[in-house]
């Protein structure tokens, strides 16, 4: 019984060390992705001095980081201020150790899984918003206070769809819902329109929303524009910063790997042929790149077309969602 | 209560637009009196790029002023320095031969499209979207090897000279530009099906920082600016000059007096621009590119006269007053960006902030023909 | 209604295509050019600092300091001095020093020289530590292209 315990202990603390460090290569080699696809689309080279292809240039950005001294104001909330990214970090983290990667790689299988990932990925609103409240900058606490407008906003239409998604499954169990996508591509939830006609408008909400979440691609007014100051974000330097950088990555791939989960049918093969790790790892970074796609080929939205967007289309249309398929559960 | 609703009226704060931009204005300083996220005032401080161009044309001979021309406005450097040279010329009596002229208006319309090109990728950056400023600086790139492989600069042209161009053009220009024309009109939908017809564009500049006709004429703002607000000015026609007369081309002008009205009437310009370009090619004639007897240094007689030429940006005036010596008595010159400026303080009032840049990118301003 | 549902699907559609040609030129191959590994070809008429032409013939300096280029300049960037050096029927250049510095690439003293004695060099990798190395000697220049 001991043995079994310890084997447990052991394992899950070998699991959280290696999403970490899943994590945080991924911020690393993401950020480096982020700079050559877009060279890709606006016909140049990206990063190519540092290391061939660019391939160490996030371990000079890494060390750049590392020497920069942390300034800490001194009326700032200084607790706060240092607590800020860290809550911002482990949650994303507590999020991936909750996603089966593959049929034997998982950290932990709740029965209510979905639930709790979501429930920790609302944590690091809060996160954020301590970083711009305890700046002691005004320019921060206004960008901060749009964030949590922005992620309210966008949590609505997000849960809505997972709503109608577990009537749908029956079940919040990760591993379960990847095994009822079994077989081929046309199992997937994405495709399941006898579920509901509006399945794949789903996806594109959930995708939406998650862009949102994570305060990327056109939906980035708090950290680029935000009165010219570079947002809640302002007074950070050096590894306070890079702490947020890689939970803004972490933050996307969660989201990329639920979607690959909820909709694309995890670790099965389209074909039903050689499930494993490497078609999820091929779906996850396939939506990372169509991420960065959008980030790159569109202007910024401007604070009140982003909430009208989410109030008043995307709400409408997930209301519909449910409706929809509640309907045809009932008749089908 | 009132008391605390009265406070927190007075919660005005003064935000700074510094003289570092992030974006490619220029050194211009904005204080904005905000009132939580809208504008309720906004007073520009300019001089920061003053470099007494107008004391200089007084302290030079005339064609020692020729290089600064180029310095102005860096972006469309011909136009200053053909306002320059004509009013020039005008005082001088210099008659310019027909093929100069034609050359003149090939530069001077590649300038602009080169412009114009320039403004729409800093335009589409202020808004967030970093890509098509790389599509169109691809473009401009073609047309700055051509003006280098006339002009042997790419940036500040020093081609102009009083009664004619400098060198003359050789085919590698001629087949080249009638390339680029091509190749640019080839582009302009990929322009409109990128930029123009994306709904988050088109939601950051439909009905955003709309500018009436009537505030244009009280601020004497002209060119792109006033021709998005529904008045259909442009020098070109109003006040001919050099070789348009004879050359056939539409004015755009939009009526809405937004963003994107103004955004449309460049775009056309560039259409327009590239037509111009293609019809002064084929009309090209042959004869000399200077003309004959110019004096080595030259003297016009005692007078005044005021030239102004359709810039990318508005109409460039030149006002010189000469007293029969080598150099000029008085130069004054008149920059459509300051009067385009000007309009910002009364149309960005009331406007959140991220509209108000918006607005400021469309005005179009370079800062250094500003502050001169 | 209508209007919503019209807005809501053009709004999607001018996405996608949007997203469609940045797509496209991903697979274009890049324009720029990875200087300084590879340079561009410099047109002819390219202006990079002036310089002293020597005739082809008898290989001595066309220039004979008549003073032109440095009355055109309107920097004041040219100083020269002349001399007439014994047996020799005409004045010739003795020095000649172009302060870089203050040069705008005008052109107003190449197209001023009456003798065709000057020309833009194609001369742009100009780098240097100290201000003097901008402070051109260009008898000193011309004396070493006559040498290659």
């Amino acid at each position: 019984m001991a043995h079994e315990l310890t084997w447990q202990i052991v394992r899950v603390l070998l699991y959280v060390v290696g999403l970490i460090a899943f994590a945080a290569f991924n911020a690393a080699y993401l950020s480096l992705l982020e700079r050559k696809i877009p060279a890709w689309f606006q016909l140049r080279y990206g990063p190519k001095e540092v290391g061939p292809w660019g391939l160490l240039q996030p371990v000079a950005d890494g060390v750049k980081l590392l020497t920069k001294q942390l300034l800490v104001q001194a009326e700032s909330d200084v607790l706060l201020f240092k607590l800020a990214p860290v809550m911002v970090v482990v949650p994303a983290i507590m999020c991936l150790a909750l996603i089966p990667f593959s049929e034997v790689l998982w950290a932990r299988n709740i029965n209510v899984g979905l639930l709790a990932l979501f429930s920790f990925s609302a944590i690091h609103v809060l996160g954020t918003m301590l970083g711009g409240w305890s700046s002691y900058n005004k320019y921060a606490s206004i960008a901060a206070a749009r964030v949590v407008a922005q992620n309210i906003a966008y949590e609505i239409p997000l849960l809505l769809v997972m709503v109608t998604f577990v009537m749908v499954t029956h079940s919040m169990n990760l591993f379960d819902i990847v095994q009822q996508q079994a077989g081929g591509f046309w199992h997937w939830y994405l495709l399941r329109v006898q579920a509901s006609p509006l399945m794949p408008v789903a996806f594109v909400i959930f995708f939406i929303c998650m862009l949102a979440e994570a305060n990327r691609a056109p939906f980035d007014m708090f950290e680029a524009e935000s009165e010219l100051v570079a947002g809640a974000f302002t007074e950070y330097s050096g590894m306070g910063f890079g702490l947020f950088f890689i939970a803004e990555y972490a933050n996307v791939l969660v989201s990329c790997s639920l979607a690959t989960v909820l909709f694309l049918g995890g670790w099965q093969c389209p074909f039903g042929l050689l499930p494993g790790l490497h078609w999820f790892l091929i779906k996850m970074y396939a939506l990372c790149f169509v991420v960065i796609w959008v980030r790159w080929s569109f202007p910024r939205t401007q604070f009140y077309g982003l909430l009208n967007l989410s109030w008043k289309f995307l709400i409408p249309v997930a209301f519909l969602h449910l409706v929809l398929t509640a309907v045809m559960l009932k008749l089908f | 209560m009132s008391t605390t609703a009265q406070s927190l009226h007075e919660e005005m704060f003064v935000l700074n637009l510094g003289p570092q931009h992030p974006a490619t204005h220029g050194v211009l300083r904005i204080k904005l009196m905000m009132d939580g996220e809208y504008i309720a005032d906004a007073e520009s401080v300019i001089g920061y790029g003053h470099r007494m161009q107008e004391k200089m044309g007084e302290n030079r001979t005339y064609a020692k002023f020729l290089p600064n021309t180029g310095r102005m406005d860096y972006v469309a450097a011909m136009f200053n320095t053909h306002g320059y040279v004509c009013a020039v010329e005008k005082l001088a009596g210099l008659r310019v031969p027909e093929r100069a002229e034609y050359i003149r208006v090939i530069t001077a319309e590649l300038n602009r499209v080169a412009s114009h090109l320039l403004w729409l990728g800093a335009f589409l950056i202020d808004l967030g979207g970093f890509t098509p400023l790389l599509y169109t600086f691809d473009d401009r790139e073609q047309i700055l090897d051509l003006l280098e492989g006339l002009t042997g600069t790419r940036l500040t042209y020093c081609y102009y000279r009083f009664g004619g161009v400098c060198n003359d053009v050789d085919d590698a220009f001629l087949a080249g530009s009638r390339q680029f024309v091509a190749r640019m009109r080839a582009r302009m939908p990929m322009y409109h099906a990128l930029i123009t017809k994306n709904i988050i564009f088109r939601k950051r500049c439909e009905e955003i920082g709309p500018i009436t006709a009537e505030q244009c004429r009280k601020y004497g703002a002209t060119g792109p600016v006033i021709r998005g607000s529904g008045v259909a000015y442009d020098v070109r026609k109003a006040e001919p000059y050099g070789a348009y007369p004879q050359l056939d081309f539409n004015v755009p002008v939009y009526p809405q007096g937004d963003c994107l009205a103004r955004y449309m009437v460049r775009l056309d310009e560039i259409v327009e621009s590239l037509r111009l370009v293609e019809q002064a090619l084929d009309r090209l004639p042959g004869g000399p590119v200077m003309a004959e007897k110019v004096p080595r240094l030259l003297k016009p007689p005692k007078g005044d006269c005021y030239f102004n030429v359709e810039s990318a940006r508005g109409s460039f005036g030149v006002r010189l007053f000469s007293d029969g010596t080598d150099k000029a008595y008085r130069l004054k010159l008149r920059s459509p960006c300051f009067s385009n400026l000007s309009l910002f303080r009364e149309c960005s009032r009331g406007m959140l902030l991220a509209d108000a840049l918006a607005l400021l990118g469309s005005l179009d301003l370079i800062i250094p023909d500003i502050d001169r | 209604m209508w209007t919503y549902f019209k807005e809501l699907g053009q709004g999607a559609w001018s996405l996608l295509v949007g997203m469609w040609i940045t797509l496209r030129f991903a697979f274009q191959r890049p324009v720029t050019v990875q200087y300084p590994y590879a340079s561009l070809q410099l047109p002819a008429r390219f202006r990079g600092h002036i310089r002293l032409l020597l005739d082809e013939q008898t290989g001595q300096h066309k220039c004979s300091a008549c003073m032109a280029c440095e009355r055109a300049c309107p920097s004041g960037c040219i100083k020269l001095e002349g001399h007439k050096p014994e047996g020799a029927t005409k004045r010739v250049v003795k020095t000649y020093t172009l302060d870089f510095t203050t040069c705008s690439l005008c052109g107003l003293c190449v197209e001023s020289c009456n003798f065709d004695a000057l020309d833009f060099s194609k001369d742009f990798n100009l780098a240097a530590f100290k201000k003097e190395e901008f402070i051109m000697d260009l008898v000193k220049r011309a004396e070493q292209e006559r040498k290659k």
